[in-house]
Order: structure tokens, then sequence, then C-alpha cells
């Protein structure tokens, strides 16, 4: 389960299914060549799509194309084992990262000579880095079990090795030499007592990959710690020998896309392009439930609850990210005060405010609140890193946003500390004490950033969501949900009107009144039913909405018009004339202040206990991008019913 | 899963490795198509192993001549159940 997060590059957003089909269609002329390339290459994509996607930039080249902005770079890659593969792979995952490759490979097990000779392709090809690429069975790694002595002698002897190759390249090729750590077998045999037995196998290559990296940590060149990136995904995984047999791959095939990005990210750690915020949604990403509706006593943040403990690890995550200069931002649908309270005075917490450097909880897109926070902190949007559990949003801010890293977490809370650590965004080649205060040097006292104005186009993201939203009146099968919804919902609700089952089985047989349960579905599934409503007659030809609430998961989405067009479309053909809606004012429910006013309603009265609206009913609403189902019927519901989540 | 299937299968594995369209037939082989190299057979027999779920021995990939002899191991091996 977790070596597939690793193998797939599971933050990576998955592979589109027809990738071939958009390969072939990129156009070689094209002025947003680099940026649709970087987007593809930013998926989740095995060996072949990667190869893929170098080809295609090949044949691009090979017609003049220069690609700008991606920054040029020259690999040569030379070391043990069949190296062919990687390089293709490391000139697509270089997109990712923003480079675009070439890649130089030496002969076959030629260390030194690729590096010494003159008419070596590497040299010639005057690269700005060497990636070495080391096996075990080919490093002169051997002693006798017990004799520490000759394992010294065997550990300096093929440390020696390597700094004289290091020393070529230095001299030979002006570059920087990237020099891994040694993965050892998964077999041992001596069972525990290799890691401790002086010149055994494990010994020796502990012992190497020590002396390694404390003398790269030393000079100019970089360490790439392949022994612990075979480690988390398991030897037994990362050495295949059916793959060494057939085709003397260096490991197996499946973590080329793995290794690949750890190449490329510290080739961006190199030229000072690691990520430096993390910005944080707060609602079921930093707690467990959502604090305007479940307030301070209902959200899940505790020691000893599974989803509570899993919360907690993404804020320790965070609050270790901070303490090595990694700034910490929040960027959350929310009242600003109501959030802003949970890290005032939630005794779980662990962040704090003055961990959070800016801090923008509003009803605005997120999108804009990202430009927002980068622009506050006087960073590229390239800095950001923005974790949020839901797929809407991270969708919204991809497209509106691609230079954001915006990392899938799957759906378990669990995995989210983890699934951001695998990403590395924040990886660095050195660390300084500058870096470790980083995070101190701004201004810690959680500022609201001033909001720019929303530029990107979010009515074709809405679109591209396919989103449908389904009517029906109340009945037996949603009756739990929509006493549910009625009893909880605190923020997107107009009246704060609580009501029974009993009331609600009253309702769903009262003639005088219309009732509305919606639900909405979307490309990434079903988000169950997320708005009702209910309206009273108040006379021959006028309709009150008694109630109207939402989901605030499903804001800026075109919902509320939908329904809107929904109960006017209702009222008319009841004979109805005028639409009254009131808003009773709670401590929750500010964000939908102006819910009527937004909706084209006429003020009728306004007093501090309540605003009362009306609208005309044959106004026209602008609809949103969205199909519209009705089901009239049980039957039909229960349908649904049986797709959506049910809840207790 | 008959030799049909097999074939019908393998194209998709041989456009996506290959990156060109190709007709399978049983006397394919790296000959007939120049993006066929060395490297790419590689990638073809790994990626294979990966969408039939079965794992061949070096010697058996090494003695495979053209398409056909692919396709007869693929069969063979699924028959054998691993």
């Amino acid at each position: 389960m977790s070596t597939e997060l690793y193998r797939e590059l599971k933050w990576l957003p998955r592979a589109p299914g027809d990738l071939t089909e958009r390969v072939r269609g990129l156009d070689p002329l094209s002025p947003s060549l680099a940026s649709d390339l970087r987007t593809l290459a930013t998926h989740s994509l095995d060996v072949n799509g990667l190869t893929r996607l170098a080809r295609f930039v090949s044949r691009a080249r090979s017609t003049g194309r220069t690609l700008e902005p991606l920054t040029p770079l020259r690999i040569g890659l030379i070391g043990h084992g069949t190296l062919d593969l990687l390089a293709p792979a490391l000139i697509a995952t270089g997109l990712r990262h923003g480079f675009l490759l070439d890649v130089t490979v030496g002969k076959y097990d030629q260390l030194l000579q690729s590096v010494l000779s003159p008419d070596s392709p590497v040299v010639a090809a005057q690269p700005d880095l060497i990636l070495l690429s080391l096996d075990w069975r080919a490093l002169p790694l051997t002693a006798a079990p017990g004799d520490a002595e000759g394992g010294a002698v065997a550990i300096e002897r093929a440390v020696a090795f390597i700094d004289q190759t290091r020393e070529a390249i230095a001299a030979n090729c002006k570059a920087t030499a990237i020099v891994p750590t040694v993965a050892p077998p998964a077999e041992s045999v001596f069972g525990s007592l290799e890691r401790a037995l002086p010149g055994t196998r494990r010994w020796l290559i502990d012992g190497f990959n020590r002396e390694m990296g404390r003398r790269v940590a030393t000079s100019t060149d970089i360490l790439l710690d392949v022994a612990a990136i075979a480690e988390t995904v398991g030897l037994a995984e990362w050495h295949d020998h059916h793959q060494w047999n057939l085709a003397k791959l260096p490991f197996a095939e499946a973590f080329i896309p793995l290794y690949a990005d750890h190449v490329c990210r510290t080739l961006a750690a190199l030229r000072g392009r690691s990520r430096r915020v993390l910005v944080l949604d707060l609602d079921n990403t930093v707690w467990g439930g959502v604090i305007g509706d479940d307030g301070l006593g209902g959200i899940v943040l505790a020691q000893g609850d599974a989803t509570g403990e899993a919360h907690l690890a993404v804020q320790r995550m965070a609050l270790d990210l901070r303490s090595r200069g990694i700034v910490l931002a929040v960027c959350s649908k929310n009242t600003d005060e109501v959030a802003r309270e949970v890290f005032r005075s939630h005794p779980e917490m662990l962040l704090r405010e003055q961990h959070i450097a800016v801090f923008q909880a509003n009803w605005n897109d997120k999108a804009t609140n990202l430009r927002s926070i980068a622009s506050e902190l006087s960073l590229g949007l390239d800095s950001l890193v923005f974790l949020d559990d839901n797929p809407v949003e991270r969708g919204l801010v991809r497209t509106q946003l691609p230079q954001v890293a915006v990392p899938e977490i799957g759906t378990d809370p669990a995995e989210y500390s983890r699934t951001l650590a695998a990403a590395g965004y924040f990886d660095l080649i050195a660390f300084s004490e500058e870096d470790r205060k980083r995070a101190e040097f701004y201004d810690m006292n959680a500022r609201r950033a001033t909001l720019r104005a929303q530029t990107g186009d979010i009515q074709s993201y809405l679109a591209s969501l396919q989103m449908e939203i389904t009517f029906a009146p109340f009945d037996a099968t949603g009756r739990a949900r929509i006493v549910q919804l009625i009893n909880k919902s605190n923020q997107f609700n107009l009246t704060t009107r609580r009501y029974t089952a009993a009331d609600v089985e009253r309702l769903e047989a009262d003639p005088q009144s219309l009732t509305l349960q919606v639900r909405l579905t979307d490309i990434y599934g079903d988000n169950g039913m997320i708005s009702v409503v209910i309206c009273r007659a108040a006379g021959q030809t006028t309709w009150e909405i008694d109630t109207w609430l939402m989901s605030c998961r499903v804001l800026g989405r075109g919902v509320e018009q939908m329904v809107l067009r929904e109960i006017l479309d209702a009222a008319r053909a009841a004979g109805v004339t005028t639409l009254i809606g009131r808003y009773i004012p709670t401590e929750r429910n500010a964000l939908v202040k102006d819910h009527y006013s937004n909706l084209g309603f006429k003020p009728v009265s306004a007093t501090s206990e309540e605003t009362v609206w009306s609208l005309d009913t044959t106004t026209h609403i602008e609809p949103a991008p969205m199909t519209i189902g009705r089901t009239g019927g049980e039957q039909d519901v229960q349908v649904r019913e049986a797709q959506a989540p049910t809840h207790a | 899963m008959d030799r049909q299937a097999i074939t019908s299968r393998l194209k998709t594995i041989f456009e996506n490795v290959l990156d060109v369209d190709v007709e399978i037939t049983p006397e394919l082989s790296a000959k007939d198509v120049p993006e066929w190299d060395s490297l790419t057979h590689v990638r073809l027999i790994v990626t294979v192993e990966k969408e039939f779920k079965v794992r061949f021995a070096a010697a058996e990939v090494s003695a495979l001549k053209n398409t056909g002899d692919l396709i007869d191991l693929i069969e063979r091996r699924l028959h054998q159940g691993r």
C-alpha cells in the first residue's frame, strides 16, 4: 500500500487515460508548449509515459525549439548497470521541475573512463552536472567477516575510488558531481549480526555510505541518498534480480520515475527552487470536521482518537517544517474569527496563531487567496505548496495557478503527512543558520493579506467539473440526512431554524409547502445531499423561504443560483408572484448576510434581528454550468441513496 | 485468455512502448520497427510482464525470435497459472 505511494508518485494527479493522444496532440509550434509539457509531466507517469514525453521533446528540439522558460541543464550519467533507460525518464521528469535536460550516458560500467578520457562522449558534452550511479556489486567492497581492519581498508579503497572519480569530474568536466549512497542488498548471510559484525556486506555498505556522505558534505559536490530511497520502498522491492539478470537494470524499473523525481528535486534545490511556504487548508485537513458547523467542541483533534491523531500528525509535520525554515500560511473557507478561535483556544492544537505568517480565512476562492498570500510574503507562486483535502479545491488551484504545488493526498487523513513528505517539495542540498531562521523573518502575527481581484477563468473550470445537480422533494429516504443538515448547518443557513424528524415528516405531506433536497455530483464523485430548502405559502400569491441551507463544501460553484431557479420555476407553476427571503443573523452565519442581495432580491425591511427581502418570481437568474436531474418519487431517490454515503 | 485476446492486448502494449502504430503478426520482430531497439526491448518485456502479471526467465527472453514466440510464451505462462 505505502510502497505504491512512492512507486506511483501518488502525490501527483493520475496520468490522463489519453496520454498518448495528448502527447501526439501537442503542437510543437505553440507558444505555450513549455507549460503544456510541464503540465503533462506533472502527472504520475510510468517509464513508458516518461519516455514518450522525452521523445516528443527531442523531436521538438530537433526543429529548433528552445522551450523557454525551461532552464537548460546538461547532465552526464555514469556508473554501474544499464543507465540508458534513466535518460528519457530524467528528461521528462526534468520538465516537471522546470528543466530542459540534455542527458549523456557514459559507457556501460565505465565510471572513471567516462570522465577521464577526452574522447568520452560525457566529457565532450560539457555537462553542468554528472550523476553517478553506484551498485554494491561493482564496488571494491570486500573483506572477511569479523575483520574490522580489513573492512576499514576496503571502505577506504572504495571511497578513494569515488573521490578519484569526483576529482576527474571537477578537473576534466568542470562539473558538479551528484554522488549516491549505495543501497544494500535485501539478502544477508548473518541475519541481524550483519549490521554489527565488521567486514560483512551490510557493515561495509553502511560504513561506505557514512564516509561518502561525510566527504561529499564538506565538498562542492552533492549527495543523493539512494540508500534511503531504497529503504523507504523496501530493499526487496528496489533490487529486482530478474531485471538485473535480464538487462542489468541497477534497480527495479518500476522505481525509475521515483528515482528521476529525486534527482530532479536535487537539481531544483541546487538552482534555489525548493518550495518555501506550506499553505494549509483547515477543515478536514488541520483538524477533522468543519469548525463553522461542528464548533470548538465538535471538531476532531484529540490524542487517542484515530482521526484526531492523523490531523495532529499533519500539524506536527507543519511545525517540523517550520522549525527548519518553511513559512506556514492558512487558506481556508471560513469566517476569520471562527477559524482563529481554534488556534487560540483549542487545547489540542499544536499549531498556534504565531506560527502562521499569513492567515487567510474568508469566503473567496482559494486561487485568489493563494495569490494574496504569495504577494504578502513577496514570494513567487512557485514557492507555495498547498495542502487541501478537497479535490475540487485542488483541481481549481491547479488549473488557475499551475505554479503552485498541490499534492494529491488521498482520502485517509492518516496518510496526509507522509504523502506531503514523500513529494519532497522542500528538499534542500545545504542547510544554513539563515534557513533555520527564515520562518521567523516573516512577521509572525498571522496577517491577513490584501485580496487581489480574481482573474482566472473560473467558469470554464466549473464547466470542466461536469456537475449534475439533482432536486427532489423531501421524502422518507432522505429524511435522516435532511434532519441532520437542518440541525447541524450553521454557516450557510439563512434562518437557522431547527426541525425534528417528525416536523420533516409532516412537511413531506404538506401541500402548502415546497421542499427541496439537493444533491450534487461531479467528476470527483458524489457530494451527497448538499442543500435543503423549505418554502411555505404566505398568502395566495406569495411564498416565503422558511429554510435555506447549504454545505460550505460546494460554495462558489453556482449551486445557489440553480436552487433559486428551481424555486422560481415551482413558484411560477403554483401561480406565486412574489418570493420572500429572510436572513436571521447568528454568530455563525455572517457568510450569508448578503445572500439575498447577491441573488437580486430587493430589501423589504431590516432590523438588528433580521433582514427581509423579496423577489419577483419572473426574475431571470443566470444558470451555472451543470446539468439538472429531478427525482420526484421514492424509487428514484432510493436508487441514488444507495450510492451516497449514508449518515447516522 | 486466447491468442486473439493476447494479440489485441499486445497491440496496445506495443503502441504504448514503441510510440508508433503497429500491426501485430507472428512474424513481426525488432528489425521491422525502427523504434524497436535493444533498450525499447527491455521496456517491452517489462511492460508485458506487468500487464499480463507474468514473469519470464532470462533464457526464455533471449530465445524470443519474433512476436509469435512472445505470444506462445505468454500463452504458456498464463496456462501454467503463473
